[in-house]
C-alpha cells in the first residue's frame, strides 16, 4: 500500500502540537463518517429485535435499553423457534429471494459472456460494418449507459405482454443483461487492453486458432477482471427496483419489490420490516466485505489512465 | 443463411397477417418471432464462419452482443416512439388510437412534468456537493492512517445496499417523525418540528441526502484511485519548495485530479438522471409532486392511470433532453479539461 503524505507540510512536521491536531482531525472525521455509514445498518438490525414499545421510545442499545426479542424474525418464519414450522411468509420470502438470486446471477453471467467476447473483439480486431468502425461500435455499446430505464420500461411492458415474457424471470434476465452490458464491456475492454498482444501472437504461431487462443491464453489472464465485472453486475441487478416493479407481479417478483410493497398498507410493522430489510441487504453486505478488492477494481477500471 | 433470413421474414409476415385478422394460421403470441430472431442470429454466425473463414471467426466475437443490443434497444425505442403518438390506456377497452401530436401538446402544458424536470436540475446540481464530500473522504482515506482497509470497507458499504431497503431504513424509519433517531437528534439540535417530508423544500433536500448517502462511495472510490495513481515526486517537490498544505492541494493535487474528477462527476450525473426508486418508495413524489423525478413521475403515470401512450411520450421527450444534455456535457468537459491543463 502506497503511503502518501499529502497532509503534512514542513512547518507542521516541526511542531508536535499541530501534528497532533492534524491527527485528531483526521481520525475524528473518519470515525464520524464511519458512524454515518454504519448507524442506519445498526439501527435496522437492532430494530428487527425490538418490540413495539422499544421502537416508539427510540431505544438504541440492546440489553441495556431493551431486551432483544425474536419478534421480527418470527414474523418472517426465520427465528430459531419458528424455523421448523411451516410458514407462508417464509415461503414467500424464500421464493422472492430465489428470484433475485436467479435473475441477478443469470443476467450477470450472460452479460459477462457476450460482453467479454465483444470487448475482446473490439480491442484486438478492426471491424467495419457498413460505415461503422470500432470506435463507433464501442460508443454504441457505452452509450447505452445513459439510456434511463424509464425510456425502455413502457415499450417493454407492452412488448413482453405480446411475447409472453411479462412476469417471468427470463424477461427480467434479458433486461438486466442489457442494463449491465455497457459496464461489463467498459471493464473488460480495459482488462484486455492491459494484456500484451504478443502472448496471443505466440499462441497463434504455435497453431492455436483465434478462439483457442482466446479461451486457453487470454481468458485465464483476464479472469480477475471478469470476476470484478461479474460482482459489480451482480450488485446492480440485485438492487434493481424499477424494471422489477413494473414488469413482475406474482411469479417473478424480486426482493426489492417485496420490501417496497410491505411499507404501504396496514401501518408499518417495524420489527418485521426491519428483519426483511436486514435479510435483503445481508447478502450484499457480505459480498461487499469479502470481495471489496474486486469491487474497487471494477469501479476504477478505465478511470485512471 | 439466406434460408434463415427468409424464414425470419416469413414468420414475421405471417404473424403480422394473423394479428391483423387477414389469415387464420399463426401463433397465439409473438414469442415465435423471438425464437426466429435467435435462430436467425445463430445462422448468421455460422454463415459468417463458413463463408469468410478467419474473418468470420473474428466477427463472431462481436456478433452476440451486437445482435442482443440491437434487438433489446433499437426496436423497443422505435416502438416507443410509435406508442408515444397514440392515445393508449391499458385499463380502457378502446385500445390503441393514433392521435398524432396530441400527447406532445398535452406534455407542454403539464405543470407536473415541468416540475419534475426542474427537480432533475436540482438533483443534478446536488452532485457537486456530493463531489466535494467524496473528495474530502478520498483525501482522508489517502492520508497516512491506520486501519485504512477497515475504513474503506465501511465507507463503501452504503453503495452495496439496495436503494429500496435504504429508503426504508433511513427514509421511513430513521427519519420517522415521532421517534426516529434522526428526528430526535434534530429536536435536540433545536429544530422543533422535524418533519423531513412534508415541506417541499425540506423533502427535496431529504431525498438528496438519501441518494447522496448511497452514491457518495462511488465517486469516493474513483477519486481515491486517482489520488493513489498520482506520482509522489510532484508532491515532494511542492513540499520542498515550501508550499503549505492548502497551496499544495489547490495548485498540485486538484489540477492533477481534474480528469478523474470529471469522469467521476459525469458518470455520477448519468446515474443521477435515472433516479427513481428512492422517490417512489419514500415519498411517491409527494408532497404534491414536489420531490418527483422524471422517472418516478412517469412510473406513477403508468401505475395509477395505466396511461401508456402519454407516459411513453414523456419518457421519449426525456430521452431527447438527456441525449442533448449529455452530449453537451461531454463536449464541455473535454474543453474544460483541455483549457485547464
Amino acid at each position: 500500500m502506497s503511503v502518501q503524505t499529502t497532509d503534512y507540510t514542513a512547518s507542521e512536521i516541526r511542531s508536535p502540537a499541530s501534528f497532533l491536531a492534524n491527527r485528531v482531525f483526521i481520525y475524528g472525521a473518519l470515525i464520524f463518517w464511519a458512524f454515518i455509514c454504519l448507524f442506519p445498518i445498526y439501527w435496522t438490525i437492532t430494530t428487527s429485535f425490538k418490540t413495539a414499545v422499544d421502537v416508539t421510545q427510540g431505544h438504541l442499545i440492546p440489553f441495556v435499553d431493551f431486551q432483544p426479542d425474536w419478534k421480527g424474525w418470527r414474523s418472517l418464519g426465520l427465528s430459531p423457534d419458528s424455523i421448523f414450522q411451516t410458514s407462508t411468509v417464509r415461503e414467500e420470502f424464500l421464493k422472492r429471494f430465489m428470484n433475485s438470486v436467479i435473475t441477478s446471477v443469470g443476467a450477470s453471467s450472460l452479460a459477462i459472456v457476450i460482453g467479454s467476447l465483444a470487448a475482446y473483439g473490439l480491442t484486438r480486431y478492426r471491424y467495419h460494418f457498413a460505415w461503422f468502425k470500432n470506435e463507433d461500435i464501442s460508443f454504441f455499446f457505452l452509450s447505452q449507459l445513459i439510456l434511463p430505464p424509464v425510456v425502455l420500461a413502457l415499450p417493454f411492458l407492452v412488448l413482453y405482454r405480446e411475447v409472453g415474457l411479462l412476469d417471468t424471470r427470463v424477461g427480467l434476465i434479458l433486461l438486466y443483461t442489457l442494463m449491465v452490458l455497457p459496464i461489463v464491456i467498459w471493464i473488460m475492454r480495459d482488462q484486455f487492453n492491459s494484456i500484451p498482444v504478443e502472448l496471443e501472437e505466440a499462441a497463434l504461431v504455435d497453431g492455436l486458432s483465434i478462439w483457442g487462443a482466446f479461451f486457453r491464453i487470454v481468458m485465464p489472464i483476464a479472469l480477475p477482471g471478469m470476476v470484478a465485472a461479474f460482482i459489480l453486475a451482480m450488485v446492480l441487478c440485485w438492487n434493481e427496483y424499477f424494471f422489477a416493479a413494473l414488469l413482475t407481479s406474482t411469479d417473478a417478483k424480486t426482493i426489492p419489490v417485496m420490501v417496497a410493497s410491505q411499507t404501504g398498507s396496514q401501518g408499518i410493522n417495524w420489527w418485521s420490516m426491519a428483519a426483511l430489510a436486514t435479510a435483503a441487504i445481508a447478502p450484499l453486505a457480505v459480498i461487499g466485505i469479502a470481495l471489496e478488492r474486486y469491487l474497487i477494481m471494477g469501479m476504477t477500471a478505465g478511470a485512471v489512465k | 443463411m439466406a434460408v434463415a433470413t427468409l424464414g425470419l421474414l416469413a414468420v414475421i409476415a405471417l404473424q403480422i397477417l394473423y394479428k391483423s385478422d387477414v389469415d387464420a394460421i399463426g401463433f397465439e403470441t409473438w414469442r415465435p418471432v423471438v425464437y426466429a430472431y435467435v435462430l436467425w442470429g445463430v445462422a448468421l454466425g455460422v454463415g459468417q464462419v463458413l463463408t469468410r473463414g478467419e474473418d468470420g471467426q473474428r466477427a463472431l466475437f462481436l456478433l452476440p452482443a451486437l445482435l442482443f443490443t440491437i434487438a433489446m434497444v433499437i426496436f423497443p425505442t422505435l416502438f416507443g416512439f410509435y406508442i408515444a403518438l397514440t392515445d393508449w390506456n391499458l385499463s380502457s377497452f378502446s385500445g390503441r388510437k393514433f392521435n398524432g401530436l396530441d400527447n406532445f401538446w398535452q406534455m407542454l402544458a403539464d405543470p407536473y412534468y415541468r416540475n419534475a424536470l426542474f427537480n432533475m436540475v436540482l438533483y443534478v446540481l446536488a452532485v457537486f456537493v456530493e463531489y466535494v464530500i467524496a473528495f474530502g473522504l478520498a483525501l482522508l482515506l489517502n492520508a497516512q492512517i491506520r486501519a485504512r482497509k477497515f475504513f474503506r470497507v465501511v465507507f463503501l458499504m452504503p453503495l452495496m445496499l439496495s436503494p429500496v431497503a435504504v429508503s426504508w431504513m433511513i427514509g421511513k424509519s430513521l427519519m420517522e417523525y415521532r421517534f426516529g433517531p434522526a428526528a430526535t437528534l434534530a429536536r435536540t439540535l433545536g429544530w422543533e418540528n422535524p418533519a423531513f417530508f412534508s415541506d417541499p423544500i425540506t423533502a427535496r433536500i431529504s431525498i438528496m441526502v438519501l441518494d447522496a448517502w448511497t452514491f457518495i462511495p462511488f465517486m469516493m472510490i474513483m477519486l481515491l484511485a486517482g489520488l493513489q495513481a498520482m506520482s509522489r515526486e510532484v508532491l515532494e517537490a511542492a513540499r520542498v519548495d515550501g508550499a503549505t498544505a492548502w497551496q499544495t492541494f489547490w495548485q498540485v493535487t486538484f489540477p492533477l485530479m481534474l480528469p478523474v474528477s470529471v469522469t467521476a462527476v459525469i458518470l455520477r450525473i448519468i446515474f443521477k438522471l435515472k433516479l427513481a426508486d428512492i422517490i417512489i418508495t419514500v415519498t411517491s413524489g409527494g408532497p404534491g409532486g414536489a420531490t418527483d423525478s422524471v422517472s418516478s413521475f412517469i412510473y406513477r403515470e403508468y401505475r395509477d392511470r395505466s396511461n401508456v401512450g402519454y407516459g411513453t411520450m414523456l419518457a421519449m421527450a426525456y430521452l431527447v433532453i438527456i441525449v442533448v444534455f449529455v452530449t453537451w456535457l461531454l463536449k464541455f468537459a473535454n474543453r474544460f479539461v483541455r483549457n485547464v491543463n
